[in-house]
């Protein structure tokens, strides 16, 4: 099996540790992966992706190539949309639904989200109201995960392993909250 | 053991297993996580002794490196490309001195300049300097490269130079790394001593020697474990692919390219591996990101009738940084069917943080320069060179670390009136203190603003080598008191700070203005820190 994903967001909106959570499941079930982050100048708001890559058989390149990603994850919808070149036929995109807007030319999000909505396979999915309404603001990035899991392949049981795994030094609290945001996503997915 | 480890981060763990006894840097994208992982493994490790404190700058480092080497330990000296330039008087001697313990330079180049103002590309500072150069292509290497690096440094008596870019600095894997480290050296004398001492008359014999030594790195490289040619027969093309251009070829052809391919990870060039690739091809594809570093070597070397595509010919883009579909492009084959980009996406370009201090700064300075039309402000390196794009479009350049102050002189000098300098604290030591003496000396009519926020806040917030001592360095320095002015920039404060600048601009002479506060970012983790403790 070989799974691409790209992970997109602004600067600061947590899609690493969306990205270390898909890891640590692929770690646990003996894959390999890859995936190459962007640090420096960008972090400061602006736009940022990372390139995750999960096989069964050794990856070579650390980036995804145009046309190829099985799966696009965004924490903003203009920034799911800067990545469709990258896209393959059949690939899922799942977005949050909330522009985050730092710039004086932000698009019309009517448009962001028909030009989504043209691609084969979309899930919005509205995290942050999803976040506050459940009392868990600082777990938005793990419902859109949540929302991701089907569209991953990947055994559910597996990420709530590597949910435990990951956040086990921060306490049962903080666990327990990012395994039912996990939950939420799965099931408010549309 | 095994490990999923950045590429920085493998560097660092590979350093630590192979004896480490010192690492030397200053913070630099995307270089900057391999100290801090030497740093992070040292908590841990409390009873080791390990140099992990930031340098003040990359030269600096390197000769505090140079140092330890010379008093038999392994030094690594780690920096973005652009700090080679830096260091560049003191690397390119060590390998005239050579080393006692082993020296590993860490060069992080950034094809594509993701964080940088170049896209220099370090092999040919190890050519330059007549040293031998490795350049991995994955985390496993990254990891493997340092223990054969520190050996080889040791075996030939001279600094090593190690060679990565931006994807692989910043990208995870599993890397497989060993179970315990192999001891740090002992304190021993050089074996020649009188060879670090680089007046003519012995420079002169250390340099025939360096020379004289480059068959033996020939040789090196023929017989090195990272360099592979595979053993396809006779092909219409054959391929040269170096460091992190063998990813993207393999890419394309999991199951092994069906034409020769050269693998090169370790300089100088095997020669006669390259002149055996030719032999089986009439056409040779050159894959290495970067600069055209061994495509321009391939042309005096091979014979005419070869025919040498690359970045050269334009079969790979001359600048940018490699990637799976150029790769693909050069290979001849067919993209993947795409969806055009989007018209609808507009460019995200980063800004300085909301609650910035920088920001009050630039406020405040586009206030008063708005009566001066004829002013010019000469920026720096730091996330205040953000300041140049909207909302606040203040600078007029931004060049390397510590030019703001150096060419706000020569402006002045020339006659720009008012001539601005805008320098973060850990730019300012890194590199713009000579610079104030120069200004100082020749009372220069220039105002030098020092934004300091405590950090060095670009990289992600390291340690600033000068905070708390910058008012007794500009006074040492010879900045007069009544110049020397500290503000606390925030929107509140706006009418002390325009007063302030605008009295600064007025004085025929060095003024240097203080706005201190501290970052954001360091503060909001600070304040966690001390949450958690409490
Ligand atoms: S990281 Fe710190 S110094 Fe840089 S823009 Fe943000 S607040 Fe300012």
């Amino acid at each position: 099996m070989k799974t691409d994903i790209i992970l997109a967001g602004v600067g600061g909106q947590g899609i690493l540790s969306i990205a270390t959570i898909i890891g640590q499941a692929a770690l646990d079930q003996g894959l390999y992966i890859k995936q190459a982050e962007v640090h420096g100048m960008s972090q400061r708001g602006g736009d940022v992706q990372s390139n995750l890559r999960i096989s069964s058989n050794p990856i070579h390149s650390d980036l995804i190539a145009l046309g190829t990603a099985d799966v696009i994850i965004a924490m903003e919808p203009m920034e799911a949309l800067r990545y469709q070149p990258y896209l393959g036929k059949d690939g899922w995109v799942i977005t949050a639904t909330s522009p985050f807007v730092n710039i004086p030319n932000y698009p019309d999000i009517q448009a962001i989200n028909a030009a989504l909505d043209s691609l084969p396979h979309v899930v919005h999915i509205d995290i942050e109201s999803l976040a506050k309404a459940n009392k868990m603001p600082k777990a938005a990035n793990m419902i859109l995960l949540g929302a991701a899991a089907d569209a991953l392949g990947m055994d559910f049981e597996l990420l709530r392993q590597a949910i435990r795994t990951v956040f086990a030094a921060k306490g049962d609290a903080i666990v327990d909250m990012n395994l039912q945001a996990l939950t939420i996503g799965r099931e408010n997915k549309g | 053991m095994k490990k999923l480890l950045l590429g920085d981060q493998a560097i660092a763990q590979g350093a630590l297993d192979a004896g480490l006894s010192g690492v030397y840097a200053y913070p630099g994208t995307p270089s900057t996580e391999i100290t801090e992982y030497i740093q992070l493994w040292h908590r841990s490790h409390p009873d080791t002794y390990v140099h992990d404190r930031w340098c003040t700058n990359e030269k600096t480092a390197m000769e505090a490196a140079l140092g330890m080497s010379f008093a038999g330990k392994r030094a690594l000296v780690c920096m973005k490309h652009v700090g080679m330039n830096v260091c560049a008087d003191a690397f390119v001697n060590s390998a005239v001195t050579g080393v006692n313990g082993g020296l590993v330079v860490l060069a992080a180049d950034d094809p594509s300049m993701h964080s940088s103002q170049n896209e220099q590309d370090s092999r040919f500072y190890g050519k330059f300097a007549l040293i031998p150069i490795l350049e991995p292509s994955n985390q496993q290497e990254c990891y493997d490269m340092m223990a054969y690096a520190f050996d080889l440094s040791e075996r030939l008596r001279l600094p090593v130079l190690m060679r990565i870019v931006t994807r692989l600095a910043h990208s995870r894997a599993v890397v497989n790394i060993a179970d315990s480290a192999r001891p740090q050296n002992a304190l021993s004398d050089p074996a020649d001593a009188a060879g670090w001492v680089l007046l003519p008359v012995r420079a002169r014999r250390k340099y025939s020697e360096l020379t004289a030594a480059q068959p033996t790195l020939q040789e090196a490289s023929a017989g090195s474990p990272f360099n592979k040619a595979s053993k396809e027969p006779k092909a219409s093309k054959a391929v040269i692919a170096a460091g992190i251009g063998y990813n993207y070829l393999m890419e394309n052809y999991p199951d092994g390219a069906p034409f020769p391919v050269l693998k090169v990870s370790q300089y100088p060039l095997p020669v006669d591996a390259i002149r055996a690739l030719a032999s089986q091809s009439d056409e040779l594809l050159v894959i290495e990101d970067g600069q055209p570093f061994i495509e321009e070597q391939l042309l005096g070397l091979l014979p005419i009738k070869t025919v040498i595509h690359g970045r050269l010919d334009g079969t790979l883009p001359r600048t940018g940084e490699l990637n799976p579909d150029n790769v693909k492009a050069a290979l001849g084959l067919a993209s993947a069917q795409t969806f055009a980009p989007s018209a609808t996406v507009v460019g995200r370009p980063p800004a300085l943080c909301q609650g910035c201090g920088h920001r009050s700064v630039y406020e405040a300075l586009n206030r008063v320069l708005a009566d001066f039309p004829s002013s010019r402000v000469f920026g720096d390196i730091g996330c205040y060179t953000l300041g140049a794009l909207p909302p606040y479009q203040a600078l007029h350049s931004c060049v390397d670390m510590g030019a703001s102050i150096t060419m706000a002189k020569g402006a002045a000098d020339a006659g720009i009136f008012p001539a601005i300098a805008v320098i973060g604290d850990s730019t300012f030591t890194h590199s713009g203190m000579t610079g104030l003496l120069d200004a100082v000396n020749e009372n220069s009519p220039i105002t030098i603003i020092i934004s300091d926020n405590l950090t060095t806040g670009m990289t992600g917030g390291q340690d600033s080598a000068g905070t708390n001592k910058f008012e007794a360095i500009c006074r040492g320095i010879g900045v007069a008191d009544e110049h020397l002015k500290v503000v606390v920039p925030l929107p509140a404060n706006m009418d002390e700070i325009t007063r302030i600048i605008r009295e600064e601009i007025a004085y025929k002479g060095v003024s240097v203005i203080i706005p201190r506060r501290e970052c954001i970012q360091t503060l909001a983790r600070h304040t966690r820190q001390k949450k958690q403790q409490s």
